[in-house]
């Protein structure tokens, strides 16, 4: 049997033996992080997640305006001498808002840890949001919003999200609007801050150069003072609504496509199958079908990519291209050929040996960085995906047969339910 | 890159990486193979993968006049095929082997590279030297791949009018040195590129004596230089002929572009000031003392430019200073500011010209000083974090003139430098008459009186 199976291990990996050892930290007052160790640098990384994002805000770019505040004063320190301890002692705290959760970011240098810690619990629990800094940070994200338009991926991603989701939290933008910028009040932002930011649904990993020992008593003192609990999330069910088309007008050489359609959920049974098709259609690089008819065959494009998006309440599989006004319509049609075959006829053997090799093989490559382990940590949690996980998710890709790619493609893929935004001037 | 940033371009996005994350101490192991080529190995343990990388010690710079983004266009057109590997099959074999690969351009080096497990290094280190003397390249892809070309630039500058005013900046900054030509290339220098004005570039300048191979990951150097001495060793040096830069006269006078674009929503402000880099300079301290002063003036929310203008006058939405030390020749320092809404571009501007005037007739404070090299100090060792780091910084210094040994001084440098060495460099680098101001702001309508 183990003769076997190292065969097998040896013919379907690219990797010998690579073992990440995931430990499940419980501090004494039963605040829970995942953590990997790495003591080779004396620097680590903490990654936060907490339940509800942008998809709960009564204000469209409430909870982004809110993550960008919290490390501008808090506690004793005003903006400035929050921002000065930071530079001072290397340490890089943010936080950002997506659409079902807001995420925590810290990294520091060993020698710094209890300082580091402490910021971020002043952060989190005694934000300040004093009036320079509320009218500073809005001023800057009007600004943002400004240079968003002259931006044609921007534009034509807002405006997919838009159309995906006429009538979902999903479709607003995370940065919000000029109106509900100006509109959004300082009392909004300390409420979505305290309502929000709870140990109800907060995951925690940590990577780099710290033992379970030390990290028990950091995490009570760091997050024991959140409130327990959050309200109820009330976000429906979000299926993104297919067939439609939008131009957005925009004087440029090159117009800008997004194109996509509802896609399945992290937790679906058939996530792995879904994966490894949107690889071999668009997810490879210049291994993809969408690469080779668009770009390597043709010269339509520099980039041409798809991917999956898992939200809560609903996925979506989107994609991007950019060709000059004059062709981007012989660059869309293509793709959409592409999505027809591979719905009608799924991969092909070889296809489907390559993507595997690919897909398990590639995977220590994202882990190069303490950040990104935390954030993997992060992600296992949120995504239910288990402690154990990094020694199982080979063999979820490994499972994968042909007759489940094919079921899967049918399933995701319908060139006819693509919402498609282009933004430039296209020529017919 | 064929699909990431073209480095002396993407300036702007560079400068905003932490100028610490340049320099580190990776201790490496470097020797030289009997046909010229360096190679560099970083041992690094923590996962078993590697980075392999070879650099060659040639870019835009060293373009023929006229032929403005071939450099670029032959690292495309390097996976286009040998006798042995299959046009476009490069990319795919190290992906059906659990690896990502790509190349990079700037006006001093083109660079490619493999991230993938350490047991499958000698097959990229057999397929990169295989491409290094065996290219061969049909019309049909050529032609194909100038359109992708032509596509990156509309994506990276064309449809942007930011970076479109960039790319005039720099044209303008360089009277007659090539820095001045964009690595894309200029769109009708472009257009003309054909398969044999790659292969011409190709054949003066892709021989191991003028390439760097450098590896870092989960190897041990012995193993390096075994695989080394089999595959790049047996490559042919060839005569190379001298690099031509053309000498820039002294900076007379102050130049000024306004772009105005009705595609502008947000306008913005940026100077950028001729200023010597590592290889250029007279005075050798001063490049390490014009990071002390490009993390003084700009690096942060508490630096002088943040400080001032965005917080304490509300002049400015962003404000920041950034300066880049690894070039051949010359390198920039660049300033840049953008309005918050409502407020004049000639308000910010005489306002960032007095917090110029300042440092430079004031200089800058003992305490500033320590402070920025405290947090350079602390880069290092997140610099250390990623073996592609380490990888990127070694062959990006020794293409420009620096030698490990410099690299690996860094700290000890950047720590040496005095306020008084700062408050110099800050008044040697700020004169006005060596810089480019470059406005971007909306078309204004014409209005009938």
């Amino acid at each position: 049997m183990i003769r076997r199976l190292l065969v097998v291990l040896a013919l379907l990996t690219a990797w010998p033996a690579y073992a990440v050892t995931v430990e499940r930290v419980v501090s004494p007052g039963g605040i829970e992080a995942w953590l990997v160790q790495d003591h080779s640098n004396p620097i680590l990384a903490v990654e936060i997640a907490f339940a509800g994002g942008a998809a709960i805000e009564a204000k469209s770019g409430t909870a982004h305006m809110m993550s960008a505040l919290l490390d501008e004063g808090a506690g004793p320190y005003d903006s400035q001498a929050f921002q000065g301890k930071l530079d001072d002692l290397a340490i890089s705290l943010g936080f950002d808002a997506g659409k079902d959760r807001l995420r925590g970011h810290l990294k520091t240098l060993t020698e710094h840890r209890d300082t580091a810690f402490d910021l971020l619990r002043l952060a989190m629990t005694q934000a300040r949001f004093n009036k320079e800094p509320v009218e500073r940070i809005r001023g800057q994200i009007l600004a943002g919003l400004a240079r968003e338009q002259q931006s044609p991926e921007a534009q034509a991603s807002k405006a997919w999200y838009r159309a995906a989701f006429p009538d979902h939290p999903y479709g607003r933008p995370l940065k919000g609007d000029v109106a509900s910028i100006k509109a959004i009040t300082t009392a909004e932002l300390k409420a979505f801050a305290k309502t929000w930011m709870t140990r109800e649904g907060m995951v925690i990993g940590v990577a780099g150069d710290i033992t379970p020992a030390e990290l028990g008593p950091l995490l009570d003192r760091t997050f024991a003072a959140l409130p327990a609990r959050h309200p109820p999330i009330n976000v429906p069910e979000a299926a993104a609504a297919g067939g439609r088309t939008e131009l957005v007008t925009l004087d440029n050489p090159q117009s800008v496509a997004m194109f996509g359609s509802a896609g399945i959920k992290r937790d679906d049974p058939d996530w792995w199958p879904a994966y490894v098709v949107n690889y071999i259609l668009g997810g490879g690089g210049f291994s993809s079908r969408l690469t080779e008819e668009v770009r390597e065959k043709r010269g339509l494009a520099y980039s041409v990519y798809s991917y999956l998006m898992p939200f809560d309440r609903g996925g979506i599989i989107i994609g991007g291209v950019a060709t000059e006004n004059a062709r981007i319509n012989t660059s869309l049609d293509l793709i959409k050929a592409e999505w027809h075959r591979m719905a009608e006829q799924g991969p092909t053997e070889t296809e489907l040996a390559n993507a595997k090799t690919y897909l398990t093989g590639s995977f220590p490559l994202s882990l190069d960085s303490t950040a990104a382990i935390a954030g993997l940590m992060v992600t296992m949690q949120t995504d239910k995906l288990g402690l154990d996980y990094l020694e199982r998710r080979s063999a979820f890709i490994e499972a994968v047969t042909l007759a489940d790619t094919r079921r899967a493609a049918k399933r995701l893929l319908d060139a006819d339910a693509l919402t498609i935004v282009v933004a430039g001037r296209p020529t017919p | 890159m064929r699909f990431l940033a073209i480095a002396r371009a993407a300036a702007l996005l560079t400068a905003l990486v932490p100028v610490a994350a340049t320099a580190a101490i990776f201790d490496p192991t470097t020797y030289q193979l009997a046909n010229g080529m360096q190679v560099v190995v970083v041992e690094n343990h923590r996962a078993p993968i590697v980075s392999h990388m070879v650099w060659y010690k040639v870019g835009a710079a060293d373009e023929p006049t006229g032929k403005s983004g071939i450099a670029h266009f032959l690292e495309h057109l390097m996976f286009k095929g040998t006798p042995n590997i299959a046009p476009g099959e490069f990319s795919k074999i190290v992906a059906r082997n659990g690896g990502r690969d790509n190349a990079f351009t700037s006006s001093d080096y083109t660079a490619y590279f493999q991230n993938i497990a350490a047991d499958r290094l000698e097959m990229v280190m057999r397929m990169e030297a295989d491409r290094m003397h065996n290219l061969t390249l049909d019309d049909a892809h050529v032609r194909s791949e100038l359109k992708v070309v032509q596509e990156e630039r509309s994506s990276r500058t064309d449809n942007n009018p930011s970076a479109l005013l960039h790319e005039r900046m720099e044209a303008a900054l360089y009277l007659t040195h090539p820095y001045r030509r964009p690595v894309i290339g200029w769109p009708a220098e472009l257009a003309g590129l054909t398969r044999e004005d790659a292969l011409a570039f190709y054949r003066r300048w892709y021989a191991p004596n003028n390439a760097i191979l450098i590896v870092a990951g989960d190897v041990v150097p012995e193993q390096v230089k075994a695989l080394a001495d089999k595959y790049y060793a047996p490559l042919k040096p060839e005569t190379l002929e001298p690099r031509i830069r053309a000498a820039e006269p002294p900076q007379a006078g102050a130049r000024r572009i306004e772009l105005k674009d009705a595609r502008v929503r947000q306008p913005s402000w940026m100077r950028q000031h001729v200023a010597p880099s590592y290889a250029g300079a007279t005075d050798k301290t001063q490049p390490y003392a014009l990071q002390i002063l490009a993390e003084i003036l700009g690096g942060g929310a508490t630096s002088r430019l943040y400080k001032s203008l965005v917080v304490e006058q509300g002049l400015a939405a962003s404000a920041g200073a950034w300066y880049e030390a690894e070039a051949l020749d010359w390198a920039s320092f660049g300033i840049s500011a953008s309005p918050r809404p409502g407020i004049s571009m000639d308000k910010l501007e005489a306002a960032l010209l007095a917090e110029i005037a300042r440092v430079a007739k004031d200089g800058v404070t003992a305490p500033e000083v320590t402070r920025a090299q405290a947090r350079l100090k602390a880069g290092v060792t997140f610099a250390r974090d990623s073996l592609h780091t380490a990888a990127r910084v070694l062959g990006e210094a020794l293409t420009t003139g620096q030698s490990v040994a410099d690299v690996e001084a860094w700290p000890e440098r950047i720590a040496a430098v005095t306020p008084e060495q700062v408050s110099a460099a800050a008044r040697a680098v700020l004169d006005e008459r060596a810089s480019v101001t470059g406005l971007l702001l909306p078309a204004q309508q014409e209005t009938r009186r």
